[in-house]
């Protein structure tokens, strides 16, 4: 049991590593949205794993929370964005493909290195799933800072969310997981209900954040 | 009697808490402004009476020197701003930059963010700060972005994202810090509360406690606006309402300060970790170095004096990286110098702007003719900010140098040189603005000149005479904080 409750969840971890991995290189709209789903789903069944063999019920509550919000609710509402402001084009993304994915793997092999020696007193199981999940949080912020599109970088945000709950999750017995699961929630809906509501575009032409860039107060 | 003093520590966060509902459906803009004032000032009050009588450390709320000063400071600069704010929003209600229903949105905020700043200062418990402080931040993007205007929702969306990144990466170094307590202390909520991690700390594990610092470090120094993570603070505090930069340079930032202060203390009583000291001092110097140099060619007058808090936030910053009694003590007292100072100044920077109708330096001149109590205001509080004598911050920023020059001379060079050019920007711009034939002045405002001269008094007599028992107050605290 104790391998096989191992084994599972060192699958689901290392599922959303490599759905990290692949959303820093999906330039269509749709695509990015539906692979964002899936790191969701993912995400979701590595907690609902996590509940059950920590026997941590509440932990159901944030696997539904994933499941129910980030994998349905969130991508299916941008999805409307995109449509509404029609941008379901290529996706500029700053660095090319091949250098963020040699970025990409250097960070995930930089926090293996990293967290490896840190948690040794640690059971394996929180060892691999922290360093997992430091590579998904690297992963994402990467994507933040390579892409120039606000709904891509929003995704980003998400990704980098989900390791961190996979982070959370992972300690046994932390407390306050849900309540930070729902604290991110909260976040998220704020800022997709922000740009739904105050229509960026209407203020931009273009939800690429370059073009605010140019709007700066700093320059005359 | 005794019973109802008990309750102040209660009633900091819940008069906020409370005032902010009913804010929220109160639909007169007047009532509201001073509904707002009176939730201000009973706080302020409750803040007070913590000082006779401090409660014992519970499982969720703490009360100690180090955040005590820090909620008397909180609550009494929530308060004058509230003034400040009172006189604000009338203006812009006429001018129609804001509406009413924004401003009922903005008195409810408004209460929300002193409910997340004394929530997080109060807590007992690292989890429970770290949603106060998101909390803070997000209520904060709301009413940086509360004008509309493509460079607000810029400014908001960028703090927003900026922020969110660094309570990301503070999040994951506060699951480190339980991770570290967990085999000594046991699961639960206990592997999360301030005083019992900090009774075990000597027998936690040091390499994880070193990785979870630099993650809090960078992630509650995002929030801080350390150099090189600070490129949302001139920008939340140039596009937002001015009240509202005056409560995020004056509070909001120490709040974060106070957060690293808390696991520095941590690290600092594990002997095996790594010295806290050297991270903050690159990054506080970093800070100012840079703040300094970014301070010449600033064109809007708001977003300069941003930058002067990312100046003084990396002299604190620089203060605690050295430790030790006398530093800390500096950094301490320059934490509640800057406070008050910044305060001031974005108090008469918002009614400058009002009169003048514009945020742009090059179009502001000649403030002492014009507007006398305004322009005077203006030139007393750079004086004081930009660390000249009689005012306090001449004397956290000597302390600092002067401990600076003792033990690490060769760090005292590009700190000096970091506060001198800093001192020459501001004098340089103040020249303008004060002095020579003045620009039009379109507006008419009805100022209200009191909160800022309480806070100027308070500075100029801390800098002339400070009372024995503050000495000792921080002292203790310096001692805490190491």
């Amino acid at each position: 049991m104790q391998g096989l409750s191992y084994d599972v969840a060192h699958l689901l971890a290392g599922l959303l590593v490599l759905l990290s991995l692949m959303l820093l290189y999906q330039d269509r709209m749709y695509a990015l949205l539906r692979f964002f789903a899936a790191h969701a789903l993912v995400l979701a069944l590595a907690v609902a794993w996590q509940a059950y063999i920590q026997d941590a019920p509440h932990l159901y509550i944030t696997a539904l929370i994933a499941l129910v919000f980030k994998a349905v609710i969130i991508p299916g509402a941008l999805h409307r964005i995109v449509q509404r402001l029609g941008i379901h084009k290529t996706i500029e993304t700053v660095v090319g493909v091949g250098p963020t994915i040699m970025l990409g793997i250097a960070l995930i092999a930089l926090s293996i290195l990293v967290m490896r020696p840190v948690t040794e007193q640690a059971d394996v199981l929180t060892r691999e799933d922290l360093a997992f999940a430091l590579s998904v949080l690297l992963l994402g912020l990467l994507m933040m800072v390579t892409r120039r599109n606000a709904v891509s970088q929003i995704v980003g945000f998400m990704s980098l969310e989900n390791g961190l709950i996979l982070a959370a999750t992972g300690a046994k017995g932390m407390p306050f997981v849900v309540e930070i699961s729902i604290a991110f929630s909260v976040v998220i809906a704020f800022i997709v209900i922000g740009i739904f509501l105050f229509r960026i575009r209407e203020r931009f032409d273009t939800v690429d954040v370059a073009a605010l860039d140019r709007s700066r107060g700093e320059r005359p | 009697m005794s019973a109802w003093l008990q309750l102040s520590a209660p009633a900091v966060l819940v008069v906020p808490a409370v005032a902010a509902v009913i804010l929220a459906l109160v639909p007169s803009y007047r009532l509201g402004a001073a509904i707002n004032v009176l939730a201000a000032l009973i706080t302020f009050i409750a803040g007070l009476v913590l000082l006779g009588h401090r409660p014992s450390p519970g499982q969720y709320l703490l009360v100690d020197d180090l955040n005590l000063f820090l909620i008397v400071l909180d609550t009494f600069v929530g308060l004058t701003t509230s003034v400040f704010s009172a006189s604000y929003i009338a203006h812009e209600l006429e001018t129609g930059r804001l509406t009413p229903g924004y401003l009922r949105f903005y008195h409810a905020m408004y209460q929300t963010l002193m409910f997340a700043m004394n929530l997080a200062l109060l807590s007992n418990n690292i989890g429970l700060m770290w949603v106060a402080i998101e909390l803070a931040t997000l209520t904060t993007v709301l009413m940086v972005g509360i004008y509309r205007t493509p460079a607000a929702l810029e400014a908001a969306w960028k703090y927003f994202i900026l922020g969110s990144v660094g309570i990301a990466l503070a999040l994951f170094g506060t699951i480190l810090v339980y991770l570290a307590a967990r085999p000594v202390v046991g699961q639960g909520v206990d592997a999360m509360t301030w005083t019992t991690l900090i009774g075990h700390a000597p027998t936690f594990d040091p390499a994880l406690l070193d990785l979870a610092f630099v993650f809090l470090l960078l992630g509650y120094g995002t929030k801080v606006g350390l150099a090189p993570l600070h490129a949302w603070l001139p920008d939340a505090h140039a596009e937002g309402p001015t009240p509202i930069s005056a409560v995020l340079s004056g509070l909001l930032l120490n709040v974060a300060i106070y957060a690293v202060l808390r696991f520095k203390i941590l690290l600092t009583a594990n002997a095996q970790a790594l010295a806290p000291g050297s991270l903050m001092i690159a990054l506080g110097l970093a800070s100012v170095v840079f703040a300094a140099l970014m301070l010449y060619g600033r064109r809007d007058i708001k977003r300069m004096f941003a930058y002067s808090s990312i100046e003084h936030m990396g002299l604190i910053t620089f203060a605690f990286g050295m430790g030790g009694p006398l530093a800390s003590f500096a950094g301490l007292l320059h934490m509640a110098m800057h406070s008050l100072t910044k305060s001031a100044i974005f108090f008469s920077v918002g009614h400058i702007a009002q009169v003048k109708g514009t945020q742009k330096i090059a179009e502001i001149r000649g403030l002492t003719e014009s507007h006398p109590v305004l322009g005077w205001g203006l030139v007393l509080g750079v004086v004081a900010i930009a660390g000249l004598p009689p005012f306090g911050l001449f004397m956290s920023e000597f302390l600092i140098i002067t401990t600076t020059i003792a033990r690490e001379p060769l760090l005292a060079a590009p700190l000096g040189l970091g506060i001198l050019l800093g001192i020459g920007a501001l004098s340089l711009r103040l020249q303008g603005l004060a002095f020579g034939p003045p620009s039009p002045s379109p507006g008419a405002v009805q100022a209200s000149h009191v909160p800022f001269l309480v806070h100027i008094a308070l500075v100029l007599a801390a800098g002339v005479y400070l009372p024995p028992a503050v000495v000792t107050w921080f002292r203790g605290v310096a001692a805490l904080v190491g």
